[in-house]
Parts: structure tokens; sequence; C-alpha cells
């Protein structure tokens, strides 16, 4: 009997996730392959869902500030700044500039947090162990900032409608000597911890140019680096404008676009600093990208702690609606103990209309579309994460790709999956 | 800030005409309003149009305005009967037949000129709210479109794939409508028994921790607020 000439052959759906390492979360890829080669992919989200739109519809509104930071967990601040963006434009309020400038920089703090989880974890997943290392070391100086200011690491709900919950602190929290950290070794962490935290910010921002100059040792002139990234999930200007790209994923493909330029907020208007672009909008572009946003962002820090430093002020808009009374008041004002409990348990009430607010999220624009009906909760919240839009371009950067290239372009994606799935 | 907002209006308005209406909005911002039967040509002229050039659909959010405007609390005339408790949200229902209950909400950014605009476009049928899809003008609507179908079952009509996204495999309901209550209305557990996880109705029993309040009180009249009235 003569063989077959021709062995049938038969594309081969494959499941990605939930619990791939390199999937960043709980994404459920359902991919089709022809042999190695992407001919399908239907990314299936929504494992993490948790309604926090609904959820924030039945709280008063200051109640919803802590749900952003759990949005876009890698990136909190900036997702709590357009939340409370959209409720002052709604109050028709402006915070103290005092506030503006701390604003400014916790947000640059975080875009430097989440480019070195994003470089870690992007260099993890297509090969790369030092640098994730090494990013998570520099990363541990900047959660000890939003811990010193905030008292967590992550979820800080530092930024109130108005300002800021409370100005810098004088001290930085130190190491303790014990039984495994002997008191010399104690010192010497505690040495850039001696002064005010601007002063260990300034220290950080010295000390941070260089560990990015690590970095790119390790990666921009690494063979396989540039074999793993080159040419890997090219998107054209055109094509990254109607998938709504923003952020890196948009200026990695040169369209000169940056919220933080363009549309200022804030105190941006008075600092200065570059938009790098990238030209072939490719992974190793965006890469490229990302990296030169820190230390754009690092020249920011260092220009708003000098400005910090020259003018003490308040940090909270003396509007007796929005911010709860001094602590030392409610003791002996009988009105102001009244206006605290009030004021955090039913809250205030916030005018009728919609406004939508949108931010430089290190992803790229997060925006908060906000319609209040006049009462103390808003009546509708909606989200807009830059990772929704990234990913569900996903099937189109991937198709026609190898299997092991969707692990990088999920990583240039950037996707954190409490923003996508709310 | 507001002279730019009224050229661009201008431009919206010679080329649109009667298709749109200006909606109220806060100053810095524009907004319009539209039927859906000119939706399509709407949004086609707001992408290409000179001077408009919205070439990024930037967001998309379904509304429900089912419960707008009520809240959960009787404040008024509470000195001659004192304060009843907070009733539930979802006892207060007005007509569900009511036009318009749901909306569509566009969020267009122009990256060529600089400029946002937002475009509201309200379905007429409320049994069965249906808005022209417009993937075909932003390929970025087709998640968010999925997004609001999934969560307030308003379909889009010519939308290529109307699959539910964010809710899990054969749920039921629509989530972000306001009816729909917040602890929803099944709960999964392990059954030891049947070895696999199982759907069964909640046990908790919803309760409202702050009621929603609205107060008619001179500091939030739009009246006295500068020419930034409810819609």
């Amino acid at each position: 009997m003569a063989a077959a000439p021709f062995a049938e052959i038969r594309n081969y759906a494959m499941n990605f996730g939930p619990q791939h390492p390199a999937a960043h979360g709980v994404l459920r890829l359902v991919l089709e392959l022809d042999g190695e080669v992407i001919q399908k992919a239907d990314p299936h989200i929504g494992l993490l869902h948790r309604g926090t739109e609904k959820l924030a519809e039945s709280k008063p509104f200051n109640q919803s500030i802590g749900y952003m930071d759990r949005l876009d967990y890698v990136s909190m601040m900036c997702s709590e700044h357009a939340y409370v963006l959209a409720i002052e434009r709604l109050l028709g309020i402006t915070p103290p500039e005092r506030a503006q400038w701390i604003r400014v920089m916790f947000d640059e703090i975080t875009r430097i947090l989440n480019h070195l989880l994003w470089l870690g974890s992007h260099g993890l997943d297509i090969g790369a162990m030092t640098v994730f290392l090494l990013c998570f070391k520099q990363r541990e100086e900047l959660m000890d900032v939003y811990e010193a200011v905030s008292g967590t690491r992550m979820h800080a709900t530092y930024y109130r409608p108005g300002g800021v919950y409370r100005d810098l602190p004088d001290t930085m929290p130190k190491y303790q000597a014990s039984k495994w950290r002997p008191a010399k070794e104690a010192a010497r962490m505690n040495a850039a911890r001696a002064g005010t935290m601007l002063d260990f910010i300034q220290a950080f921002t010295e000390a941070f140019p260089a560990a990015i100059e690590d970095y790119e040792t390790l990666l921009t002139d690494n063979r396989i680096w540039k074999q793993r990234t080159v040419n890997i999930g090219v998107v054209s200007p055109e094509r990254a404008l109607q998938l709504g790209f923003s952020g890196p994923m948009l200026r990695g493909s040169g369209v000169a676009w940056d919220l933080r330029k363009k549309q200022p907020y804030e105190v941006y208007d008075r600092v200065a600093f570059d938009v790098p672009l990238g030209v072939n909008g490719d992974c190793y572009d965006r890469y490229l990208v990302r990296i030169e946003e820190m230390r754009q962002s690092n020249h920011i820090i260092r220009q708003c702690v000098e400005w910090l430093r020259a003018h003490p002020g308040p940090v909270m808009v003396d509007d007796r609606k929005v911010r709860p009374p001094r602590r030392e008041r409610m003791k002996e004002d009988m009105e102001s103990l009244i206006h605290h409990f009030k004021f955090f348990t039913e809250g205030y009430e916030v005018p009728s209309g919609e406004t939508y607010a949108a931010v430089e999220a290190p992803k790229g624009e997060f925006g908060i579309y906000l319609l209040s009906d006049g009462a103390n909760k808003p009546y509708r919240l909606k989200c807009r994460a830059p990772g929704f839009a990234h990913l569900a371009a996903l099937e189109e950067m991937v198709c026609g790709h190898m299997l092991a290239d969707v692990v990088a372009v999920i990583g240039t994606q950037d996707i954190v999956f409490g923003e996508i799935d709310r | 800030m507001s002279e730019r907002i009224e050229a661009l209006a201008g431009k919206v308005e010679a080329q649109l005409g009667g298709r749109v209406r200006r909606a109220a909005a806060l100053s810095a911002e524009l907004a319009y309003e539209t039927d859906t039967q000119a939706l399509l040509e709407v949004c086609r002229t707001l992408r290409d149009g000179e001077g408009l050039k919205f070439e990024m659909l930037m967001d998309l959010a379904g509304v429900d305005y089912l419960h707008y405007g009520r809240d959960d609390w009787q404040t008024q005339g509470a000195t001659r009967s004192g304060f009843s408790r907070a009733r539930f949200a979802q006892e207060a229902r007005p007509d569900p037949q009511e036009a318009g209950r749901f909306a569509v909400v566009y969020n267009l950014l122009s990256v060529s000129h600089n400029q946002r605009l937002r475009l509201t476009v309200k379905c007429p049928d409320t049994a069965e709210p249906v808005v022209d899809s417009v993937v075909d003008i932003w390929a970025s609507a087709n998640w968010f479109e999925r997004e609001a179908f999934d969560l307030f079952g308003i379909l889009f009509r010519g939308h290529p794939d109307l699959r539910r996204i964010l809710t899990d495999y054969g749920f039921i309901g629509h989530p972000f409508r306001k009816d729909f209550p917040l602890v929803g209305d099944v709960e999964v557990q392990y059954d030891p028994e049947k070895q696999r996880v199982v759907y069964q109705p909640v046990s908790i029993t919803p309760r409202v921790l702050v009621p929603k309040v609205i107060r008619h009180d001179h500091r939030y009249e739009p009246a006295l607020r500068d020419g930034e009235g409810p819609r």
C-alpha cells in the first residue's frame, strides 16, 4: 500500500494562560497556530473583573479613591490623579500650588516605579533575569517614599479632591539594627535617610541615572535582546491612532503625543522635559522610549524637589466642603466634630454634570468619565484604561509572528489586569 | 480656552448642522448629542471633517439613566416626621419604558488639532437598546462596544463579534444596569460531592451603607453657580 504523499496538517488551538507566568496576571489567550506561527489570537479577559465602576457608584466620592490604586496596581497614584481631577473639575476647585507640585512629583515617581517593573518583567519574560533583580532594588527605594508619605507601600490613597492628604514628612523611616542586621549595616542603609524625604528623593535622583546606564548596558546592544524585540509587533502610526493607542505605545510608533505637553494639567507646563519618540514602532523602539522616559521623569522629579524645598505652603484647598476639619479643632469644637462625622459618612455633593479627565499615566492615557447627578455618589464612573485598548490590538500585533513573540508583545504592551478588567 | 472651544463648536455646527445638538458641559469641554439614525454619518464627519479630525476614539461608555436624580433618603420635610431610614435604590424605580434610559457616550480626541469632544447618543428603545456600531470608523470601538454590550445590554448593529467580554462564561444579566443588584444574583462555591464549582443564589442581603443624598441647598443650585447647569 502506497503511503499518502502528504500528511494532513491542521491548525491547532492552544490555550495560553490564565496561569501562565508571562501572561502578566490573568490573561487567557486562545491561540490558533499553524506550526509555530500565530494565525489567530483571542484574548479572554475579565478574570480579574471586580466591578470597580459599579462599586464606586455605591459609595461617596472620597471612599473610591482607594479603588483607583487597585486598578492599575503598578502605577497607583496616576489612576488616583485622574479620578480626583474629574471630581475637582465638577466641583470647580483648584488645589494649591504646592499640592500640584507634589502631585507632579509623585506622578513621575510612579512612572519610574511602573517602568522599572515593566522593564524587569519584560526582561524576565524574554530571558534576561538580571535586569529584574536590578530594577527591584531601585523600586524598593521609591516604595519607601510611597510609604513615608502615605503609610502604605502601594495603595496610597494619597491624592484627595482639593490637594493631597498631607504634606511631605520631615523624616524618613529608618532601618533598625537586629539579630540579622548588625548596627553597622543598619547605619549604612540609613545613611541616605538622615534628612527629610526631599533629601532622600534627591539622593535617589542623583544615583538613578547610573542605574539606568546599568540596565542599558545589559540590554540595549545585547544581541539576544535585539533578536527578540527588533521588528516584533510593528504598529504603524495610522494604525496606532485607529486602535486607540496612547502613551509609549503611541510614541513608539512615532506619534508626538503626550498629554503632559499637549494638554498640561497641574504644573506640567512649568517643568522642563523632553518626549522621546520611536521610529519603527516595534518592541525595541518602545523599549527605548520607556528607558528615556525614566530619565526624563528623573529630571522632572529633581525640578519638583527644588521647587518644593523653596516653597512651603498649604497642600489642601481651604474649602470646608471638601476637606475634613483640623484634628485639634475637633477636640473642642462641636461643629467641627459634626462636620468630621458628616464628611466621612455622607461625604459631599458634587454638582450635576459630566466630565472626562485624562492624565498621562505610565501606560498611556488613563481617563475618568464622571457623570454626577448632584448626589454624594458618582452616578456613573467609567475608567478608560490604556491597557484595554492595547490588549484589544494584541491579535493584530501577533498575527504572523511566532509563538514565542506573543510573550514579547504582551510584555511590550505593559499589560496589567487590574486596569483592564476593572 | 473657551475661544478654542467656541471655534471648534463653530466648525462642528457648520459641518453637521441640525444633526447634532450642543449639550451642557463644563467651560473647558465640548459636548454634543445626536440621534441613533444620524450617528454613523456624524461620526464619519467628526473623524474626517476639515478642522475636526477626531482620529481617535479614546473611550466609549454606556450609561443607564434609570435612577438619575433620585436619592435614597428623604431629607425634605423631615422636621415633622423624623428622618426615614434609607430606602434601597432599587425601590425607586421609575417607568422602565421611559425613553432614553440608555445612552452611549463617545469621548473623542484629535491628535492633529489637539482637541477633545464628547458625543452622546440616547437609545430610543429601552426594551432593546440598539445603536449602530462605529467599529468601521474607529477600530478601537471593538472592545469598548463589547464591554458596553456586556455590562449594559446595549446592542451594536454591525459589530463583527459582539460577545461578552468582562463577565464570566455563561453569565446572565447585565451587571451595570441600575436595577442589577450590587451584590449580584449568584455566588459560586466548591461542591465536594459533585467535585466542581457550583452556582447558587447569593446568601448576603443587600445593604445601603451610605444613602445617596441630593441636597437642594443654595450651594448646589445650578442657577447660582456660573452657568454650569444640569443636563
